[in-house]
């Protein structure tokens, strides 16, 4: 008897479970379902019903709205893999160095050093944000991409990972051997170290890659030419009167804008996720 | 690593240590270390106006920020980004701690566990700027998504107006952005949680201990260390909240939405270009923000840890001391 009722209860209990979960994850997918659902409606559809789980056939008469206009998807996509190819590129490889100097050689301000990255890894960007621009501006770097990819080469948060990653993965015995045989202290990181540091380097490039891409602050301050204009700058400009009565133009914009992401996440959701879990380790 | 008898050696490639760090403290410098500077300085001048670099300091050094911290505004925006921060926090937090219960409970597994994470962590990674335009699209007045879905399910007979309220306006961001890092913080807790000594839990099973008293007395203490992280690194994310407040309603209706990084951008960038104000504001903020996270290391630090810090040191003296003498 008593067994029974624990069966039931435990039936009951893991069925509130999963109606949970699954409620959170239609939570997740119905915003984006009902954005991109309606990205192929065409506006008196929606002003009828503006739910609905299936396509229709306005894609390209919603395309058609963008004609001419300020948002220009394709030119935001072109700009934001330039500045979150370049931040990533350049975060990865010197974060790799920084972490090789603090683990393979013994200098004396080495613990220092790192005590100092971990202090500065919190230091929030927008604290800064005035200073920068008004450096930027007397330089004349506004609407320049380079105030926006040189300073991932200091990304604290990637080096700290980098070392996390290298105590455990180097071997000493390879770099000496590597001295032995002639090879200077770049050709070592270049050709031995590098190659050691890949699935680390994988990781991280898909945060960095993704954090650079959705960034809008830094963007929207320097970048005032609307050629130079990211992703997240495009996305604000559908907010402008003129799409007021284009929904379907509207909801195809953000569609445009999300859709290389949703790609990227449903390709490599597996690393990401064991991403997120890695980085909690910081102790 | 370099330890024993290469010591020798390894001293002779100290200088790659230094070589290799110079990119990054370079980068630093330029990029982060001056800008802070800068606009502390900028915090002290008069300078204001488009195009404008050159500045004089004032007079009154502190009229920036005296003028900033009783400004009307920016303490409407303090208040709205505590009150969005915690209204988002609590119930992320909590959730994320039932979940990390349920799918690390031995006893109870639960299927399909990847793809539920997969997908509660998707937000996560959509761009913010995208996601706050969604929304206010979303919750459209007249007609929107929203307003026709309670329609449907006969939660309310007629159009809603959802963001002119003020309070509704908060809450939709609050949820936006526990929406976007319950999953997040999800992950985080269960990879807390694998990473627990195994050998308590089976002592916890042997006892005969509930899966409820094996959540709060082993595993909610365990996860100390890591909620304290992501309380840090929350507040610290929310204290500076600017692209969904930003992009969702520019502040609106009437300063309800107004966070502190809105009103910094604001004051610097929409029309009035007083950086020297928004300067004395990111100050004041980064002053807080310093504040805050001190108090928390400082309130939920952990006092073992210490300790045993402070043993290890005792002890690394006690064996120096020895060599000495032995010399």
């Amino acid at each position: 008897m008593r067994r029974e009722s624990t069966l039931v209860g435990r039936t009951v209990s893991k069925t509130i479970k999963y109606i949970v979960c699954i409620f959170l994850a239609i939570l997740s997918i119905m915003p984006f379902w009902i954005m991109m659902m309606n990205a192929t409606r065409g506006t008196y559809e929606i002003q009828q019903n503006s739910i609905s789980l299936l396509p229709s056939t306005y894609l390209i008469s919603n395309f058609k709205v963008f004609e001419g206009k300020a948002f220009n998807p394709m030119v935001g996509f072109k700009n934001s893999l330039i500045i979150a190819g370049g931040a990533t590129v350049l975060g990865i490889y010197f974060s790799c160095l920084t972490a090789y100097a603090l683990v393979a050689y013994q200098w004396r301000l080495r613990q220092p050093f790192f005590t100092f990255i971990m202090a500065v890894l919190m230091i929030p960007a927008q604290v800064s944000g005035i200073g920068f621009y008004q450096f930027m501006y007397r330089i004349g770097w506004t609407n320049s991409y380079l105030p926006l990819i040189l300073p991932a080469i200091a990304a604290p948060a990637m080096v700290f990972f980098m070392r996390q990653y290298l105590l455990g993965a180097l071997s000493i015995d390879i770099v000496n051997s590597a001295r032995i045989d002639g090879a200077n202290e770049f050709y070592i990181f270049n050709r031995i170290v590098l190659p050691i540091m890949k699935p680390a380097m994988a990781t991280q490039a898909i945060f960095a890659f993704v954090g650079n891409w959705n960034n809008l602050f830094m963007p929207m301050i320097l970048l005032t030419d609307k050629a130079k204009y990211t992703m997240p700058i495009m996305v604000s400009l559908l907010r402008g009167d003129i799409y007021k009565t284009e929904y379907g133009a509207v909801y195809l914009g953000l569609t445009l804008t999300v859709l290389p992401l949703f790609i990227v996440y449903f390709a490599l959701s597996k690393y990401i996720i064991a991403g997120v879990a890695l980085g909690s380790m910081k102790e | 690593m370099l330890m024993g008898p290469k010591k020798l050696k390894s001293v002779s490639y100290a200088k790659y240590g230094y070589i290799f760090s110079i990119p990054f403290v370079l980068a630093f410098l330029i990029f982060t270390a001056y800008p802070i500077f800068y606009t502390a300085v900028i915090g002290f001048t008069d300078l204001k106006g488009l195009g404008k670099t050159d500045f004089k300091f004032l007079e009154n050094p502190l009229q920036n920020f005296e003028a900033v911290w009783k400004n009307p505004s920016f303490q409407k925006s303090l208040e709205n980004t505590a009150i969005i921060w915690i209204c988002n926090f609590i119930p992320q937090i909590l959730l994320a701690l039932l979940l990390t219960a349920w799918f690390t409970n031995q006893r109870q597994k639960l299927r399909c566990q990847g793809a539920f994470k997969v997908l509660f962590y998707m937000p996560n990674i959509i761009t913010a700027a995208t996601i706050a335009i969604l929304f206010n699209t979303l919750f459209g007045y007249p007609m929107g998504p929203v307003n026709d879905l309670f329609q449907m399910l006969g939660i309310a007979d007629g159009p809603t107006e959802f963001l002119r309220d003020k309070w509704t306006a908060k809450g939709i961001i609050s949820f936006i952005q526990f929406w976007m890092w319950y999953g997040q913080t999800m992950i985080v807790l269960i990879a807390g949680v694998l990473g627990i000594n195994p050998a308590l839990f089976e002592a916890a099973e042997i006892d005969g201990a509930t899966s409820r008293q094996v959540f709060f007395h082993i595993t909610l203490p365990s996860l100390r260390t890591i909620m304290l992280f992501t309380l840090v690194t929350s507040l610290i994310g929310g204290m500076q909240m600017f692209d969904i407040p930003k992009l969702f309603l520019n502040g609106g209706p009437d300063s309800a939405t107004l966070t502190v990084s809105v009103f910094i951008y604001n004051q610097a960038f929409s029309g009035s270009y007083l950086y020297n104000r928004a300067a004395a504001a990111s100050m004041i903020l980064f002053v807080i923000i310093a504040i805050l996270s001190g108090i928390l290391f400082y309130l939920l630090r952990d006092k073992d840890a210490g300790k045993l810090k402070k043993q290890m040191r005792e002890l690394k003296k006690a064996q120096k001391a020895a060599r000495r003498a032995e010399a």
